[in-house]
């Protein structure tokens, strides 16, 4: 019990005054984490149901899911999305972020409001208003248009990361750059960007995540054979309901939960 | 020896929506001078260097340097070294890497960039710190690293925006001798940025005084002392007390008393400047060569290395004078409530046109 009676950091609290406050927020985490970690289990189930807990243990519905064509296509046309989306939203919103630190324009602030709009507007809003504007333009059903309409849900998110790594960052390091002699883009990238770098890298990843997790979207505009996995999925729920989700489930979760690990690791190297 | 260049200044305005950041500022720089600009905070120091330095592109107005007209050139075209308040060094590169970026930016040859870095970074007395990283050194030597990377590649002007403002007082005053003294060594054309007036007096050889974006008076630190131009320049550099003077018969006058004047009396009104330090306390009015001011004595206060003692006139005027903690004067000074004779040379007696140029336009 010496741990308890020892100091929290340099503060005289110790861990033992602070044991409830762990309690508390371990529990807050477990009831966040549970409901996602317990389609795991039933994953390896045997029986024609999903059910928890299992009875008998298999890999069966992994093999069904890695077997089968339709699974597969569909998780590659995600994933092609997914790295699509990020080659256009990074750059896009490093330049949207850099512009806006830089400019002492009055109109900045609102310009971010307006960029960060998708995330606070309702999903299925931005959905029903994609479509009609793609039946117009023909883009409905392509993987153009889905990336496009990806790109548009992922630049707020990473336009927030990159930003706040900006924040940190010197301005005057590339005011200095240029005049040692650099012109304005080399300043960029020889100085600014190496500095913002796992932020941009955050943002990527983070913009893979929103990607490679949207489905209200990609039911309105795709379908036939741009059918993304999660659209799949949603699908496949309303016919049958078979433990072949859950065991894609438990890959999403494990990809989605490597990208947002790694956008932590990035996201805390930037130093200011 | 770096060829320095000259920079001619002519009619630069920049305005900021309403504020007049520059007002049709005319300023010649000699080559290889050391020239300060001082003002007030918001006075528009920072303003003219980035229009120098070119981040600051003025609203008209022309600057050259040399013959050149660099109005139209971008920063990165101005070969002009650079140092922030901030020092602004690339924390993601070396101390070495720091200085040569300049030099690598110049395609110079691999050997050459760390001969000249080398000896920039002794230069700056940081010999063999070149691997360091930038966050392994102190303030005065990173400090030290900013002036070398702004200088290693030979540019004939340097810019300064209150570079030492960082820095406690001891190493300021270390680095205002070492900055002066590499000035010296490389005869290179500065322009220095500080609202520091005992700063811009003790290293440069030219003081250009700005406010409200407008240059006041551009002189030699003893005679902007000696000589303000404006009121504003009097009190914005040492102490003074202004006291409006009258006119009589060619005669200038204060409370009845005919001032004997060192050099051409200005036209229109004027005041007389009373700094603290020019007054002495006299015995009696027999030495011809002081104006002296009959007071009587309020407060005397300590302030270690001096004393000041502050007196009313006649005239109800309030002055300070100022004299060393020394034992002699110490023991003559008046207690409070007593009369004295505050005496100003005659030499020393200099009188302030009052320019209605120091009102905000
Ligand atoms: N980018 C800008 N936008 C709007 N106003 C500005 C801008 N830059 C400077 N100003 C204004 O121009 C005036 C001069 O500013 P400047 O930075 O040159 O002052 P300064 O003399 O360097 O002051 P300090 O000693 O505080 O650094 C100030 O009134 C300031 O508010
Ligand atoms: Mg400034």
């Amino acid at each position: 019990m010496n741990w308890l009676s020892r100091p929290v950091s340099d503060i005289q609290i110790t861990h033992g005054s602070r044991l409830w406050l762990y309690i508390v927020s371990g529990l807050i985490m477990m009831f966040l984490v549970v409901p996602t970690l317990i389609v795991i289990p039933m994953s390896f189930s045997d029986s024609q149901y999903l059910e928890f807990p299992p009875r008998v243990w298999s890999v069966r519905w992994y093999d069904n899911y890695f077997g089968s064509p339709e699974w597969m296509t569909a998780t590659w046309v995600s994933v092609r999305a997914a790295l699509l989306t990020v080659v256009v939203t990074t750059p896009v919103a490093t330049l949207a972020a850099y512009g806006l630190s830089v400019s002492n324009l009055k109109a900045s602030r609102w310009i971010f409001i307006l960029l960060i709009t998708p995330m606070m507007v309702p999903v299925i809003l931005i959905a029903i208003g994609i479509f009609f504007a793609y039946a117009k333009l023909n883009l409905n059903n392509s993987m153009f248009g889905l990336v496009l309409a990806h790109s548009v849900l992922a630049l707020p998110m990473c336009l927030i990361v990159i930003s706040a790594g900006l924040k940190s960052y010197d301005m005057n390091q590339e005011l200095v750059a240029r005049s040692l002699g650099a012109s304005r883009v080399k300043a960029f990238l020889v100085i600014t960007l190496p500095q913002i770098r796992f932020s941009v890298i955050s943002g990527a990843l983070l913009a893979f995540v929103v990607s490679f997790d949207e489905v209200i979207v990609a039911l309105f505009i795709t379908g036939g054979e741009i059918s993304t996995i999660t659209r799949s999925m949603f699908l496949a729920l309303r016919d049958q309901i078979d433990p072949t989700i859950a065991s894609i489930s438990t890959v999403l979760i494990m990809v989605t939960t490597l990208a947002l690990v790694l956008t932590q690791v990035f996201g805390q190297s930037d130093s200011p | 020896m770096i060829k320095a260049l000259p920079i001619h200044i002519q009619q630069v305005v920049k305005t900021y929506g309403r504020i007049h950041a520059l007002d049709h500022v005319d300023l010649e720089i000699k080559s290889g001078e050391f020239l300060t600009l001082l003002g007030p905070s918001g006075s528009g120091k920072t303003t003219l260097l980035m229009v120098l330095a070119g981040f600051t592109r003025p609203d008209s107005g022309s600057v050259r340097f040399g013959d050149r007209e660099v109005i139209r050139t971008p920063p990165h075209k101005r070969d002009v070294g650079m140092v922030f308040q901030n020092y602004a060094l690339f924390p993601h590169m070396t101390v070495a890497g720091n200085i040569g970026f300049p030099l690598r930016l110049r395609g110079v040859q691999k050997d050459d960039i760390h001969q000249r870095v080398e000896h920039a970074l002794s230069t700056v007395q940081l010999d063999g710190l070149g691997d360091r990283r930038i966050d392994q050194l102190s303030g005065g030597q990173k400090q030290r690293v900013a002036l070398a990377r702004a200088i290693v590649f030979e540019p004939r002007i340097l810019l300064m925006d209150e570079p030492l403002s960082a820095l406690d007082k001891k190493l300021r005053d270390h680095m205002q001798i070492e900055l002066r003294r590499l000035h010296e060594k490389l005869g290179i054309t500065t322009v220095y940025v500080t609202h520091d007036q005992r700063e811009a007096l003790t290293m440069s050889d030219r003081v250009a005084v700005i406010n409200h974006g407008r240059l006041i008076q551009c002189d030699s630190p003893r005679t902007i002392y000696d000589y303000p131009a404006s009121p504003f320049v009097a009190n914005f550099i040492g102490e003074s007390t202004l006291i409006p003077v009258k006119r009589s018969n060619g005669n200038v006058v204060l409370d009845g008393q005919v001032l004997k004047v060192s050099g051409a009396v200005p036209d229109g009104r004027c005041s007389l400047m009373l700094r603290p330090e020019r007054l002495t306390i006299l015995p009696d009015r027999r030495n011809p060569d002081y104006n002296v001011f009959p007071g009587v004595v309020e407060e005397v206060v300590f302030q270690g290395e001096s004393f000041v003692a502050y007196a009313v006139l006649e005239s109800g005027t309030h002055v300070s004078m100022r004299g060393i903690s020394q034992r002699e004067t110490v023991a003559s000074l008046p207690s409070r409530g007593k009369a004295v004779l505050l005496g100003l040379h005659w030499e020393e007696t200099v009188l302030i046109p009052e320019a209605n140029e120091d009102a905000p336009g």
